[in-house]
């Protein structure tokens, strides 16, 4: 089990690598000199040449990634532009609404999507089959920010019950907290849902044909007792391989979810980087973010020792 | 693949295979939903200019921010330019880039997949970009390669193309890996079969069904990546109408003037149900044992 471990973990420092270098590629490639952009509109051609030297900008492409992942892995990710702050303070100014936001999203839609998968299989081509099924297809569909207008269209202009957008720290009441939430974690959290419960109930299916199921059955168990003890943990494989892997759609969402809502996160800012150009940012949102989800997909892989006794590479 | 029909061959002498696909299309009056909202797509994107609208971009101080009527049917926007006009020409973005990266990340990935997955020391190192790739969620990836270039319809099915290739090189990759252990195969080798032979005649084909499969869903999300893309300003530029910078606009009118936003935002979303459809269809039609379960 040790090996096994040792060895995701290389696996995950080798993904990182990649990951580091296709980021400072899309920095190398970026139009534009930043020494130009540094020295100004007056500057001579000799202090752009200067300011080069001074960068290390002369230096060679893997020299130059070198110096930069040794920054980076002591948490430079570099100056903004536009602000002129070092990318890592502006992105731990903002970090708390999006973890605010994702992990409820995460948490919550995993507890509403595993019973779903699970009652879909068990029920397999009633109408409750059929309506989780639908329910799944639809959530798929129907992207996460056309969603969260007609929630806001709904519940906060028509019915007037949650405010329309904006957030509240932790600090200022839970319930405040809670009520700026719940309407973009109902936005971010449907494809998820919808992705989770599909997987679930094909996992479950597969598991519940198998002989061991029919012995539990045969053997007097409750049939709850079955479906839960028996069938969800062996299905359980393929379903936290998607709420790993589905991380992925949460990261994108936050950006939309965030720019509709006002939710001053990480999502806002890297949208605000955008339309400034302020490529700096866009790098280290995007290293931060394929970092999370790096390690929470490490996790994951973790996660099936406790799954499945058997794996014991 | 020994039915030699001829090319004039009546309905009648379909192959097994194809009337195994037409049933299960039967079967699955959902699928058929799909492929009809889908075609009714195809054809305002297409026709567009005979099916009563006016010039999209035409912008008209006088009849700004009108609600849906007679003459304005889905209202016009602070502009005055005419929401159904720029919903019917929108499609044509949408259904462009949907298919284009469907098709050129499946092409692209089904040839890098294909060869790595046979030839096993190329597999090692692109799997390793691969994954690193996959790692970057492909909003964010497609987002950064948008940041570097300008705004334009044809970046930005670059950008999704490149964010989902890695996704079919696995796919294929897993399956020729399951292939390339079939007594078939080691046939092939064992009577001289050359690499590209055995590649495009033994494996393709094996592979062509779920690719299809895949390609619709990709359609499918690059639809709503676009849009994505479009609604946070790095997508498609102002100039061509596109669903996702019609709601980027209507955003800051949400409250007085909603229709700006529900429109365009319906027909994507329904554009989208129906090639999600269409793909649940293929895939239960060309997986028999699939199909009894999903």
């Amino acid at each position: 089990m040790i090996a096994y471990i040792v060895r995701r973990l290389l696996s995950t420092i080798m993904v990182m690598v990649v990951v580091a270098f296709v980021v400072f590629s899309l920095l190398y490639l970026t139009p534009g000199d930043p020494a130009a952009v540094i020295a100004g509109d007056i500057a001579s051609d000799e202090d752009i040449r200067r300011i080069h030297v001074q960068l290390g900008l002369d230096e060679p492409f893997l020299v130059r990634f070198g110096s930069w992942l040794w920054a980076v892995l002591h948490g430079d990710l570099g100056t903004s532009i536009f602000t002129n702050l070092p990318v890592s303070q502006l992105i731990a100014q903002r970090i708390e609404p999006t973890i605010a936001l994702t992990l409820c999203t995460l948490v919550v839609a995993t507890l509403l999507a595993v019973p779903l998968g699970v009652v879909a299989a068990a029920r397999a081509g009633t109408w409750l089959d059929r309506a989780v099924m639908s329910f799944s297809v639809l959530g798929f569909s129907v992207p996460v920010f056309v969603l969260a207008y007609v929630l806001i269209l709904t519940f906060s202009v028509q019915l007037n019950w949650l405010p329309v957008q904006g957030y509240r720290n932790l600090r200022d009441g839970v319930w405040e907290w809670l009520r700026h939430l719940i309407l973009p974690s109902i936005a971010l959290g449907t494809v998820y849902v919808a992705l989770i419960a599909r997987m679930t109930r094909a996992s479950m299916l597969d598991v519940l044909a198998q002989d061991y199921v029919r012995t539990a059955a045969a053997k007097g168990l409750a049939p709850n007792q079955v479906l839960v003890r028996h069938a969800l943990k062996n299905a359980a494989i393929p379903v936290v391989t998607v709420v790993g892997m589905g991380v992925a759609l949460l990261i994108s969402g936050a950006v939309v979810t965030e720019t509709v809502f006002a939710i001053p996160g990480i999502g806002r800012l890297t949208v605000d980087a955008i339309l400034r150009r302020d490529y700096p940012i866009i790098q280290g949102v995007i290293l931060i973010f394929s970092a999370a989800y790096v390690v929470i997909n490490l996790l994951v892989d973790l996660s099936y020792v406790f799954f499945d006794p058997r794996i014991r590479y | 693949m020994d039915t030699t029909t001829s090319p004039g061959a009546s309905s009648s002498s379909v192959t097994p295979k194809a009337r195994r696909f037409l049933d299960a299309f039967k079967r699955h009056p959902t699928a058929l939903i799909g492929g009809v909202i889908l075609t009714c797509m195809v054809g305002m994107a297409v026709f567009g200019p005979w099916l009563g609208t006016m010039d999209p971009q035409a912008v008209s101080v006088v009849r700004r921010l009108k609600p849906p009527s007679a003459a304005f049917w889905f209202g016009t926007d602070m502009l005055g330019r005419d929401v159904y006009s720029r919903v019917v020409y929108g499609a044509r973005v949408s259904l462009v880039v949907g298919l284009a990266v469907a098709l050129l990340s499946t092409i692209i990935g089904l040839c890098i997949g294909l060869v790595t997955g046979y030839v096993r020391r190329l597999d090692a190192l692109v799997m390793r970009v691969m994954d690193g790739l996959m790692s970057i969620p492909s909003v964010l990836l497609a987002i950064a390669l948008m940041a570097l270039t300008k705004a334009s319809v044809g970046n930005v099915i670059a950008a999704i193309t490149l964010a989902e290739v890695p996704r079919v090189v696995r796919m294929v990759r897993s399956l020729v890996l399951t292939a390339r252990e079939q007594p078939y195969i080691e046939a092939a080798v064992a009577a001289g079969t050359t690499l590209p032979g055995i590649l495009v005649r033994h494996l393709l084909p094996n592979i062509v069904a779920p690719l299809l499969v895949q390609g619709t869903y990709i359609c499918g999300s690059a639809m709503i990546i676009e849009a994505i893309l479009s609604f946070i300003g790095a997508g498609t530029p102002p100039t061509i109408p596109s669903w996702g910078n019609m709601m980027a606009e209507g955003r800051s009118l949400v409250q007085i003037a909603s229709y700006l936003i529900l429109f365009p935002g319906f027909f994507l979303s329904l554009t989208v149900l129906a090639v999600n459809l269409l793909g649940d269809g293929m895939r239960d039609a060309l997986d028999p044992r699939l199909a009894r379960r999903m």
